[in-house]
């Protein structure tokens, strides 16, 4: 990964912004803002499309005069109401944010420890949440939504921080150590995960398995209202984090050189990613791959300056997110399937494409 | 992320520090792996004496209740166990040599994923295949999704650089995965049938389904041995094994080839069991430091033995129900390789 950020750092063209006042400045690839622009018309034609496609259509003029309540005249504005704003509306707004939050996850865990297979779970967060909602859903038999994320995402933390503390020593801890005590942390968690699935109910393992491949099926206001809150506070702080990660990316040695406290600075950006991911996956589940692609392909689009690069990512896996939501309610009408399924089946052929038409970098 | 292999390599010591340990280690391993074996063969649902057991394997005497569930049951599956083990282990310390990942093992080629798709269609499609039906579709599975991971890491110039496979690997994986996932929530039927061997199990396997999969593995062990060299050159770095006049193409297609033969054996025979193949070729490493024409006969002997141990576990912890052997081994072998970690990696 070094060897291709130093061939993108020479050829881009920056943008600063460093204001007389305060200590603050914040560069970006120039190609930043025009790709954002693109990602976001998009995300809200798919949007406009997702909300008006359905059991009941709405047309796509009527779906944008509902969501800005200016056609209460018409004769179906009620049922346009309840569709829009309390169906669909709120599960695509929280695709969107659970997009968003694997993607800036996945960014910060794929900086911080320099390996390309790093995602948002690298710390143990979805093997924590799974065990939790598997426990729930499959042991303890609760089907009430109520319990469920808070499981998830309390089993999300404690596992993160078992990893961190286990891999703590003498004031520090090592990527190295902190991917291998990782492993085999996850591996024990995931036997007993295993074992639950095993013997448990069939039809409470079948729920546990869609919760896994994660799903924002009837996911309403208040599951947005707590990610969005959840992401005002850590959003920005990944961003201003961003040069920091930049830093990093050329080793330790070389960031400690540049007068960087590494440690801290790792520490802390360990803590947003996590935090972000658990999240994301309290309220939707284990989703796959946005995390893991969503960096890789925006790294193409806008360069590997992070500082660029979180806010893009962010947007790339919202907009991926969305799309795939919409493909999982159309693939199997009236069925549905889940939007973790549907990430990996759009996303990636399209990363192959990629890899194909970048072959030869 | 070539940075992080070499990290172990230079921050760390070697259990066996002298070269001249290597070669007793190894034997002493083997000798604990066949005392493993023995006496896994003696324990079950009704335990056998050693004296017994030593009896049915070298004067087998057809009329005899205990010689017979000896040399149909155990012996069958104790030895699926060590090669199922042995062949994991190593394609995992080829993976990560090869794509300089400690996150590598053999899954990185797809080959669980091509697997578990081709079984789960396989009962999806034909309701309750047998389970040699498993073995045969498992294997064309891993075979077909391993292709392709490579074809698509090998596009363009460079070839099969360790960051291309890895995201071809984990891309194509995720893709495919996506798939087996979908019919496993459309179809509960085939949940309900499938979940055990996606656990991975030893359970029922009988001398014909070894004997019709143990010499692909066998020949990957020999191979992987063949080009154990090699790959010491190719896990300091592409760059280092050119300048060393090593031709990197035909090794990495070679390493792939026996690692398709060892872990599509695998899987084939157990199903995806995880944890093998991923930590013992670090816990070996840590042994015996980098070079490969060490890592790969001690993978196969420590692979064989965490295997055995294990499926000893899975049919006792419980009994008479069974664990799979590969949860028996993570809650086992975790534990003792956080340890390790914890001692070992010094930075």
């Amino acid at each position: 990964m070094a060897s291709e950020s130093h061939a993108h750092s020479v050829r881009g063209t920056w943008v600063t912004i460093r204001p007389r006042w305060g200590r603050f400045s914040y560069r970006f690839d120039k190609r930043v803002p025009l790709v954002a622009l693109g990602i976001v018309i998009f995300t809200l034609v798919t949007l406009v499309v997702s909300i008006s496609y359905g059991e009941y259509d709405i047309p796509p003029l009527e779906v944008v005069r509902t969501i800005f309540n200016v056609n209460q005249d018409h004769a179906d504005y009620a049922n346009y109401r309840l569709v829009v704003h309390t169906f669909r509306l709120p599960r695509i707004t929280l695709a969107f944010l659970v997009g968003m939050t694997l993607a800036v996850s996945g960014a910060i865990m794929q900086g911080i420890t320099r390996n390309p297979l790093a995602d948002p779970y690298l710390l143990g967060v979805s093997g924590g949440a799974s065990l939790a909602a598997v426990t729930v859903i499959v042991w303890l038999r609760i089907t009430t939504a109520g319990l469920l994320p808070w499981a998830a995402f309390a089993g999300a933390l404690i596992t993160a921080g078992a990893i961190y503390g286990l891999a703590w020593k003498r004031g520090s801890s090592t990527p190295i150590r902190l991917i291998l005590i990782g492993i085999a942390l996850e591996s024990v968690i995931g036997a007993v995960t295993t074992v639950m699935l095993l013997f448990g109910n069939i039809n409470d393992v079948q729920q546990a398995y869609v919760w896994l491949t994660g799903s924002v099926y009837g996911r309403n206001w208040e599951h947005v209202q707590v990610l969005g809150a959840w992401l005002i506070v850590f959003m920005p702080m990944a961003t201003l984090m961003g040069r920091e990660l930049n830093t990093m990316g050329l080793g330790d040695d070389a960031a400690k050189g540049l007068g960087q406290r590494v440690e801290r600075q790792r520490g802390l950006l360990m803590v947003v990613s996590v935090a972000l991911a658990a999240g994301a996956v309290a309220v939707a589940g284990t989703i796959g791959f946005v995390g893991l692609v969503a960096p890789h392909v925006t790294r193409r689009l806008v360069g590997p300056s992070h500082e660029g690069l979180l806010p893009v990512s962010a947007l790339f896996g919202g907009a991926l997110l969305v799309l795939a939501d919409l493909i999982g309610r159309w693939a199997i009408a009236p069925s549905e399937l889940p939007v973790g399924v549907v990430t990996a089946m759009i996303g990636a052929p399209y990363f192959i494409y990629l890899l194909y038409r970048n072959r030869n970098r | 992320m070539s940075v992080q292999t070499k990290v172990v390599s230079r921050n760390t010591t070697r259990i066996l520090g002298s070269r001249s340990l290597l070669l007793p280690g190894l034997v002493v391993g083997v000798v604990v792996l066949v005392g493993g074996v023995l006496w896994s063969i003696t324990l079950g649902a009704a335990d056998i004496t050693p004296d017994t057991v030593y009896a049915a394997l070298f004067n087998f005497d057809s009329t005899s209740f205990q010689h017979l569930i000896i040399q149909t049951v155990r012996l069958p599956r104790v030895l699926t166990g060590v090669i199922v083990g042995a062949s994991l282990a190593v394609a995992g310390a080829i993976m990560q040599g090869l794509t300089r990942n400690p996150l590598a093992d053999s899954g990185i080629l797809g080959i669980n994923s091509g697997a578990s798709f081709a079984v789960v269609m396989g009962v999806f499609l034909l309701g309750n295949p047998p389970l040699s039906l498993y073995a045969i579709l498992a294997f064309i599975g891993a075979g077909l999704a391993s292709g392709l991971v490579y074809m698509l890491g090998a596009m363009g110039r460079g070839g099969a650089t360790p960051l291309k496979l890895t995201l071809a690997g984990v891309i194509l994986s995720a893709f495919i995965s996506s798939f087996t996932t979908a019919i496993l929530i459309g179809d509960q039927e085939t949940l309900d049938k499938i979940r055990f061997w996606t656990a991975g199990s030893l359970a029922g396997r009988d001398m014909a389904l070894l004997t019709q999969t143990a010499p692909y593995m066998l020949a990957g062990l020999a191979g992987a041995f063949f080009i154990s060299r090699q790959i010491t050159t190719i896990s300091l770095g592409e760059d280092v094994a050119k300048g060393l006049g090593q031709q990197t193409g035909w090794v990495k297609v070679l390493a792939a080839v026996v690692v398709v033969m060892l872990a599509g054996g695998a899987v084939s025979l157990a199903g995806p069991i995880g944890f093998v193949g991923l930590v013992v070729p670090h816990v070996v490493r840590f042994m015996v430091g980098v070079d490969y024409r060490w890592v790969v006969p001690y993978s196969a002997v420590l692979g064989g033995i965490l295997v055995t141990v294990a499926d000893v576990g899975a049919r006792v912890i419980i009994r008479p129900q069974e664990l799979p052997v590969g949860v028996v081994m993570a809650i086992v072998g975790a534990p003792f390789f956080i340890w390790l970690a914890r001692w070992k990696v010094k930075r």
